[in-house]
C-alpha cells in the first residue's frame, strides 16, 4: 500500500513540476506575480511529493518488501540497518530517485528563498529548473521506475554488492548527488540570465552561494569516495583514474574555475560571458557524469549495470538540455557586456590564469575518459588511457596552478604589482625551495617528481597563510590590531585561505603517499611475521566469525615497532552467502597521519598442510591529509558561504525600509 | 667509490622493498628485474576486470599476464620489448598508456592547446581598447553598494591600510 501510494508521490511530483513550468512561464510573460507565486508553489510541493515518494522507497527496503522489484534485486533481510536504508540508492532506479529529491529540493529552495532575485529572472530560473526536474521525472516514472511490483514476489532478496555496504560508501551518493545536481540552480540560474538577457555583478552574486554549496557537497561526495577506494578496494590506492570518478571530478573542476570566474564578474563585472559558459558546463557534466555511470558504455569499479535502451534516453536527455542551453549561450553570448579592464598583472588575470589552467584540466579529464570510446568508433581499435595519460598531462597542469596559487589573493584588483606580493610570498618559496631539497636528499628511495610535490605542497600551505597574515597585518601591526582586522575580516577570505590551505594539505598528503609508501607481502602462518619498514606484523591466529550476511575469517595481527605493540589489527575476508562474492576487510591503524595498512589476502596450504595466509602490509605516510585536505577545502567553501555579503535578503529588507 | 656504493645500496633497498610487496609465490629471485616487473604492471591492463592493472588484481587472467611478464623479463628482454610483445598478443588495448600516434594526437595534444587558446584569447582580451564601464545601471550600483553595506566592494578590514591590494 505504502509502495503504491509511493509510485502515486512520484507521478504527482511530475505532474507538480510541469505544473511549475507553465505557471513560471505563464508569471513571467503576463508579469503577474499570482501566477509566477503559484509556480513557487509548485515547486515547494512538487519537492514535498518527492520527499513522500522517496520516504515510501525507503520504508520498503526498511521492511525488505521483496514484492517490489528494486528491493528484491538489491536488498536482503539479512542486511544490517543502514544498508538497508543505503540500499535505496544502491540502484540505478533509487539513485535518480535520489537524483530527483536533489533536483527538486534545490528547487524548493529556489523558489522559497530567492526572494531578493529579480521577478523575471528568478521565473524563469525556477520555470527552467522545473523543466529539468520534469525530464529526469519523466524518465523515472516512465523508464526507470523504483515502484514496479513483482508478480512472483521472491521469498529472500538478491542483496546489494557487499563493496557497497559500507559506512562511507552509504552516505557517500546523497552527498555526491547534492553536489551534481547542486549545479542545476547554477544552470538555471545561468539560462535564466541569457533569457532575460542581463548577466552582471548582481547575477554572479546569486549564481556565487549556489556554486559555492554544491562544490562543498560534491567536494565532500568525491572524498567519501575515494576514501571508501582507499579502505575498501584493498589495495591501498585512492585515485584509479576509473572513468567513474573522473564523471564526478569534470564537474568539480569546471566548478571550481566557475567559483573563480564568478568573483571576477561580481567584483569588476568582467568575464560574463565566460562565466555563464562555465555555469552551463557544470551540470551537463553533472549530467554527462550521469549518463557515464548508467549506459554501459564504460567499464568501471563503479558503474550499474543498466541496459542500453535507458542509456540513449539519458543521452537524449543530456544533448536536449545541455544542447539548448549551449544554443542559447551562442546565441545570446555576442550581445554580453565585455566588463571592466585589467592589466596583465592583476588579481583578474590570475584568476583567468587559474580558469585557463582547470578548463585545460577538465578537458584532459574528459578526453581521457571519452577517447577510447571515440577511437573505438572511428577507427574501431580499442585504445586504454589510464594512470600513466593523467600523470604525463593532468599532474604538469596542476602543478603549473599550484604554483600560481598563493600569487592570487595577493594582487590588486585591475592593476596589480608582482614585486610586493612577491616579497610577501618569500617565506613560502623559500620553506617551498627548503621542503623539496631536504625531500630529494633526506628521504630515500629518491624521488626528484615527488619531492618537488611536497615542496609545492609547502609553497601552497605557506602562501596560504602568510596571505592570512598578510591581511591582518600579523607581526606589523601591534597584537590587538591584528586580532581586530581578524574580527573584521569577511568569512569569504578566510574560506579562501582555507580552500587554498587545504589544497597544499592535500598535494602534501598525496605526494607523499605516492611516492614513498612501503609495501611487503608474504604467507604467515600463526606465529610468522611480516617486516613493513620498520614494522613488525606477526599474525597470531585467524579465526572464523559469522557476521549478520556473511561469514569471515578475521586475523589478529600485532603490529611491533622496536620490539614494542603499537596497534593489534584485525583484517578479514568475508563470504556474502547471498551473492557469493568475497570482499577484504582492510584493517587500518592510525599513527600520527600515517596508516599501517593490512590486508588479509586468500589461505593457502603450507607445509605439512598447515594453513597459511597471504597477509600484505602497506606503511602509507601522511595518507590521513589525502582526505583531510579536501575536507578542509569543503569547509572554506561552508565557510564562505556563510559571508555576510551572500546573505542577500538582508540587503534588500534594508533597501525597503527606507 | 663510497659514493657509489651507497647509491647502490639505497636503489637495492629500493628495489627489494618494492619487489617485497608482490605475492611471494610469484616473486622473480632477481629485486631488480622483480621490481621491473612491478613497474611493468602497472601500465598493463587486467583486460578482463573493470580499469584496473595487473598489479592490481587477483583475477586469474592478471595472474597469468604478470607471470608471463616476469618470464619475459628473467629471459632478458627490456621493457619495450615486453610492451611490444603485449601489444602484439593483445593489442594497445591492453597499455594503460595509449601510444604517441597520429590516431592519438588529439588526446596528448588538447591539453596544450586549451593552455594556447586560453592565453592567446587573455591576451586579445588584454589589448583591448579601454571602453566606458556601463556593466550597471545608475540604480543597480546604488543598490549594489546598498547590499555591500558601504564596504564598496573591499574587504572593509583593509579599506584604510597603505597596502591594501584591492585599494
Amino acid at each position: 500500500m505504502i509502495t503504491e501510494f509511493g509510485a502515486f508521490a512520484l507521478i504527482l511530483a511530475l505532474v507538480l513540476s510541469l505544473a511549475q513550468v507553465l505557471l513560471s512561464v505563464l508569471g513571467r510573460y503576463r508579469r503577474s506575480g499570482l501566477l509566477a507565486g503559484a509556480g513557487e508553489g509548485a515547486a515547494l510541493a512538487a519537492f514535498g511529493a518527492l520527499a513522500l515518494a522517496f520516504a515510501a522507497l525507503v520504508h520498503a527496503f526498511v521492511t525488505s518488501d521483496f514484492s517490489v522489484a528494486n528491493v528484491a534485486a538489491n536488498s536482503h533481510s539479512e542486511k544490517p540497518l543502514l544498508y538497508r536504508v543505503s540500499a535505496t540508492w544502491g540502484s540505478h532506479e533509487g539513485s535518480m530517485l535520489l537524483w530527483n529529491l536533489a533536483l527538486t529540493g534545490f528547487g524548493a529552495v529556489l523558489a522559497g528563498r530567492g526572494r531578493d532575485l529579480p521577478r523575471d529572472l528568478k521565473a524563469v530560473a525556477v520555470a527552467v529548473q522545473g523543466l529539468i526536474g520534469s525530464v529526469f521525472l519523466a524518465y523515472t516514472v516512465l523508464a526507470s521506475n523504483p515502484f514496479v511490483r513483482l508478480a512472483d514476489p521472491p521469498v529472500e532478496g538478491r542483496s546489494l554488492n557487499p563493496l557497497l555496504q559500507d559506512p562511507a560508501l552509504a552516505i557517500h551518493p546523497p552527498f555526491l548527488y547534492a553536489g551534481y545536481v547542486g549545479m542545476s540552480v547554477v544552470f538555471s540560474l545561468a539560462v535564466a540570465a541569457l533569457v532575460e538577457g542581463r548577466i552582471d555583478a548582481a547575477w554572479a552574486r546569486w549564481v556565487r552561494p549556489w556554486t559555492l554549496a554544491a562544490w562543498s557537497f560534491l567536494t565532500i561526495g568525491i572524498t567519501l569516495g575515494a576514501f571508501w577506494a582507499y579502505y575498501e578496494l584493498g589495495w591501498g590506492g585512492w585515485w584509479f583514474w576509473d572513468p567513474v570518478e573522473n564523471a564526478s571530478f569534470m564537474p568539480w573542476l569546471v566548478a571550481t574555475a566557475l567559483l573563480h570566474s564568478a568573483v571576477v564578474t561580481e567584483k569588476r563585472g568582467a568575464l560574463p560571458g565566460w562565466t555563464v559558459f562555465l555555469a552551463i558546463t557544470a551540470f551537463s557534466f553533472s549530467m554527462l557524469g550521469a549518463f557515464l555511470v548508467r549506459s554501459g558504455v564504460l567499464t568501471s569499479v563503479h558503474a550499474f549495470a543498466v541496459d542500453p535502451t535507458r542509456g540513449i534516453l539519458l543521452l537524449g536527455i543530456l544533448l536536449a538540455t545541455a544542447g539548448s542551453a549551449f544554443t542559447l549561450f551562442a546565441w545570446r553570448a555576442p550581445s554580453l557586456a565585455a566588463g571592466g579592464v585589467f592589466a596583465p598583472v592583476s588579481r583578474e588575470s590570475a584568476l583567468v590564469a587559474n580558469n585557463i589552467l582547470l578548463s585545460a584540466a577538465a578537458l584532459t579529464v574528459l578526453l581521457g575518459t571519452l577517447f577510447p570510446l571515440i577511437r573505438e568508433a572511428v577507427s574501431g581499435e580499442a585504445i586504454s588511457v589510464g594512470a600513466p595519460y593523467f600523470n604525463l598531462t593532468f599532474a604538469p597542469l596542476m602543478a603549473i596552478l599550484c604554483l600560481l596559487v598563493p600569487f592570487g589573493p595577493l594582487l590588486a584588483w585591475k592593476r596589480g604589482d608582482l614585486s610586493p606580493a612577491f616579497r610577501a610570498l618569500i617565506p613560502a618559496l623559500v620553506l617551498g625551495v627548503l621542503v623539496g631539497l631536504a625531500a630529494l636528499w633526506l628521504l630515500t628511495p629518491r624521488k626528484a617528481f615527488a619531492s618537488l610535490g611536497l615542496g609545492l605542497a609547502a609553497w601552497l600551505v605557506v602562501g596560504a597563510l602568510v596571505e592570512a597574515a598578510q591581511r591582518i597585518r600579523l607581526f606589523r601591526a601591534p597584537l590587538a590590531e591584528s586580532l581586530r582586522r581578524f574580527r573584521g575580516l569577511p568569512r569569504g577570505t578566510w574560506g579562501t585561505t582555507l580552500a587554498h590551505l587545504g589544497l597544499g594539505v592535500f598535494v602534501l598528503g598525496a605526494c607523499f603517499e605516492t611516492g614513498w609508501k612501503l609495501e611487503a607481502a608474504q604467507t604467515l602462518a600463526p606465529g610468522q611475521s611480516l617486516r613493513v619498514g620498520a614494522w613488525e606484523l606477526v599474525l597470531k591466529d585467524v579465526r572464523p566469525v559469522d557476521g549478520p550476511n556473511y561469514e569471515a575469517e578475521t586475523a589478529r595481527i600485532s603490529a611491533r615497532r622496536d620490539g614494542r605493540e603499537v596497534c593489534a589489527l584485525t583484517p578479514s575476508r568475508r563470504f556474502y552467502t547471498a551473492g557469493g562474492q568475497t570482499t577484504s576487510e582492510v584493517a587500518i591503524c592510525t599513527v600520527n597521519l600515517s596508516h599501517l595498512y593490512v590486508v588479509l589476502g586468500e589461505r593457502r596450504s603450507g607445509p605439512e598442510g598447515r594453513g597459511v595466509w597471504l597477509v600484505r602490509g602497506f606503511w602509507n605516510p601522511l595518507a590521513l591529509l589525502i582526505f583531510i585536505g579536501p575536507v578542509i577545502m569543503a569547509l572554506g567553501g561552508l565557510v564562505s558561504l556563510t559571508d555576510r555579503r551572500l546573505r542577500l535578503a538582508a540587503g534588500r529588507r534594508r533597501e525597503i525600509r527606507p | 667509490m663510497r659514493r657509489l656504493g651507497a647509491t647502490l645500496a639505497v636503489t637495492l633497498a629500493a628495489a627489494l622493498c618494492l619487489a617485497a610487496a608482490s605475492d611471494p609465490a610469484e616473486r622473480l629471485p632477481d629485486p631488480t628485474q622483480e621490481a621491473r616487473a612491478r613497474a611493468l604492471f602497472r601500465e598493463v591492463r587486467c583486460m578482463v576486470c573493470q580499469n584496473e592493472s595487473i598489479a592490481d588484481s587477483e583475477a586469474g587472467l592478471a595472474v597469468d599476464l604478470r607471470r608471463l611478464v616476469r618470464e619475459r623479463i628473467a629471459s632478458g628482454q627490456d621493457d619495450a620489448q615486453v610492451r611490444g610483445w603485449l601489444v602484439d598478443r593483445y593489442g594497445e588495448f591492453v597499455l594503460l598508456q595509449p601510444s604517441f600516434s597520429w590516431a592519438n594526437l588529439a588526446l596528448w595534444l588538447a591539453p596544450l592547446a586549451v593552455v594556447i587558446a586560453g592565453v592567446l584569447a587573455l591576451a586579445a582580451r588584454l589589448r583591448r581598447p579601454v571602453l566606458p564601464d556601463a556593466a550597471l545601471t545608475e540604480a543597480e550600483a546604488r543598490r549594489l553598494s546598498d547590499l555591500l553595506e558601504g564596504t564598496d566592494g573591499h574587504d572593509p578590514a583593509l579599506k584604510s591600510s597603505p597596502d591594501d591590494p584591492n585599494a
